[in-house]
């Protein structure tokens, strides 16, 4: 049984249909890229699994470890290990970003049936993933996201996915605003995160992620609907043709040509 | 004649002035401009008319030439019946240059079913530096009608916090007034958390270069109504004032928040700024937010803005995201909209009593 299976997803925002018919299967320890142009839906595909209420489901379903994920609350999918990195993480001043992930962390753990971590624990395991994540300690006692550089905010996502060990991690754009060496971290830290328990699904709009992180399988996703499938080797033909040489445009040149 | 006996003509003077004010001006109705959107009728049916003035207090010397010469009686009808039936006053004397490390802890506890004047003094010499706390608790009904005075000497440097913890069926009306001399810097602080129908008159008066920060927190739910007026009254050049005020309103909840900015012919170069910030947690809470500037000098620097605003849904998502439940994600974004006036508050033991206090309420009002 796979992890994720979606079957004939369609969604709106308001009264437009972005989401027109998508059908997805990603088994554990598989690493899935979405790419497309702008405009296509990737990022609504990415929030709908974690359960944005601006999205409107209007057909098809959604099974997560065989469950209706579409009927869970959001908290609920991230206890079931549902965790999406967001493209523009909340800058929430006022609660502290130790605070919030402590909180998180022993929501989950609590679900799994494990024993709550004290202060001690908790910062004893937070010390070490944010090393890794070369982030300043110093982070965890400011507000959430908040005065965070671009590229801060992007290795706190990853610096959360780390602490959270999610089962099926959606990474929505989590190269954008990243320079080369802040994209290598940031890839070393997901790389680090793939194992057979895992499933990961990367969204991007270019291929230079995919150079750190190497999909198992690659989509292109236009106008709503997946338009073609294949291995890594597809995210190389669209570096080389564009996105063009598929027939496919950013939604701004599709009405151009319409 | 002796000087007690003095004194006690001298103050059945006042109180008898003040009780004639009273009489003639009423318990306000909300065809006054300044009492529009709240109705004291519940305190007037509350309070027993009539009483015998209270005997003489002793009043010291230092204080009986400031004494309802700064809160004055003559358009405030609360000012004019506390000023007639207070019995003692609190009175705090801060010499010239001295500088207080402790903060001066005042605390008003009301009787149930009683009315009580708490009359509070504060003189604060030139250059003087100290911390004021007024805490003011009490049980089931009963009215607190209290006013606050407080001199700030030049250069002086006075940090104020008003803490109003009384029941919900409490009727609370507190009136400060402080009178800052050149270059003095006062702060003060009013978190309004208890009381059924609650009216905070806060009024500064700022001389030449002084600089005045007015900030409130008031929080409200079920049927409470909280009311808090302020005043900045620029008499003299290049003065500054900042002003922040922030609300949560939940339930059937109203509020009230006036900001008044009186920047007088002469006092040029004044700088003020006014924010009010409401967070309304349910449909039915109401708040009525209204700058009043008048601006009578033409070199100035005078902003405001007010905003009503629910939770962020973005914030709301990402909480969530991490498997935070909604109620709880939802009490975390109402207390950090709090936080920032609870980081103002430069009394540490005060700052955390608050935020216990604040963040088991949010949690407890969600269970």
């Amino acid at each position: 049984m796979a992890l994720l299976e979606i079957k004939n997803l369609h969604a709106r925002v308001n009264d437009r249909e972005i989401l027109k018919g998508i059908d997805l299967s990603v088994n554990s320890g598989e690493v899935h890229a979405i790419m497309g142009p702008n405009g296509s839906g990737k990022s609504t595909l990415a929030q709908v699994l974690a359960g944005r209420e601006l999205y409107q489901v209007t057909g098809g379903e959604v099974l997560y470890n065989g469950k209706d994920l579409l009927e869970m609350a959001p908290e609920d999918r991230a206890r079931e290990g549902i965790f999406l990195a967001f493209q523009y993480p909340v800058e929430i001043p006022g609660v502290s970003n130790m605070y919030f992930l402590k909180a998180a962390l022993n929501t989950i753990r609590k679900n799994q049936g494990l024993a709550e971590l004290d202060a001690m624990d908790f910062l004893s395991l937070v010390r070490e993933k944010m090393a890794r994540m070369k982030m300043d300690q110093t982070l965890l006692n400011r507000p959430v996201n908040t005065g965070f550089s671009g590229g801060e905010k992007k290795r706190n996502e990853i610096f959360q996915m780390a602490v959270l060990e999610p089962r099926l991690a959606i990474l929505d754009e989590t190269d954008s605003g990243l320079d080369i060496d802040a994209l290598k971290l940031v890839a070393s830290g997901v790389n680090s995160m793939r194992g057979p328990e895992r499933a990961m699904i990367v969204v991007t709009h270019y291929q230079r992620l995919l150079n750190e992180i190497v999909p198992d399988f690659v989509h292109v996703l236009a106008e709503g609907r997946i338009v073609k499938s294949g291995g890594k080797e597809l995210a190389l033909e669209l570096e080389q043709g564009g996105y063009a040489s598929l027939g496919v445009y950013d939604e701004a040149e599709a009405v151009g040509k319409a | 004649m002796t000087s007690a006996v003095s004194e006690q003509i001298w103050v059945q003077a006042l109180r008898e002035a003040a009780l004639e004010r009273f009489q003639q001006l009423g318990f306000p109705t909300t065809h006054e401009e300044e009492w529009r959107f709240t109705n004291v009728a519940p305190i007037a049916k509350f309070f027993k008319m009539g009483q015998a003035l209270p005997p003489a207090s002793s009043i010291p010397d230092a204080a009986r030439a400031h004494l309802a010469q700064h809160a004055q009686f003559n358009l405030n009808p609360f000012a004019a019946l506390n000023t007639a039936y207070f019995r003692d006053i609190t009175f705090h004397q801060v010499l010239r240059g001295a500088v207080l490390e402790d903060p001066i802890h005042i605390t008003y506890q009301a009787q149930l079913n009683q009315t009580q004047h708490p009359r509070t003094l504060i003189l604060v010499g030139p250059n003087a530096q100290c911390a004021i706390v007024e805490s003011y608790l009490g049980p089931g009904q009963h009215f607190t009608n209290a006013v606050t005075e407080i001199v700030v000497g030049e250069g002086a440097v006075v940090d104020h916090y008003k803490v109003q913890r009384e029941s919900l069926e409490a009727f609370h009306v507190h009136t400060l007034h402080a009178t800052l001399g050149r270059s003095a810097n006062f702060s003060s602080h009013s978190i309004s958390l208890g009381g059924a129908l609650v009216r905070n008159d806060a009024n500064v008066t700022l001389s030449e270069g002084a600089e005045a920060t007015l900030n409130g927190l008031y929080i409200a739910a079920g049927r409470q109504h909280v009311d808090n007026h302020t005043q900045i009254d620029h008499a003299r050049p290049h003065g500054t004032s900042h002003e922040l005020y922030k609300g949560i309103l939940d339930g059937h909840a109203t509020a009230v928040f006036n900001g008044r900015i009186i920047v007088r012919k002469d006092a040029q170069k004044t700088d003020s700024k006014q924010t009010n910030k409401n967070l309304v947690l349910s449909g039915d809470a109401v708040i009525n937010t209204k700058p009043e500037l008048q601006i009578l000098a033409d070199d100035v620097r005078c902003t405001h803005g007010a905003t009503i605003g629910q939770l962020d849904s973005e914030a709301m998502f990402y909480l969530q995201s991490r498997g935070i439940g909604a109620r709880e994600a939802r009490d975390l974004l109402t207390y950090a909209f709090a936080q920032d006036i609870l980081d103002r508050i430069k009394v540490s033991g005060l700052r955390r009593e608050l935020e216990t206090e604040l963040f088991r309420k949010f949690h407890e009002r969600v269970e």
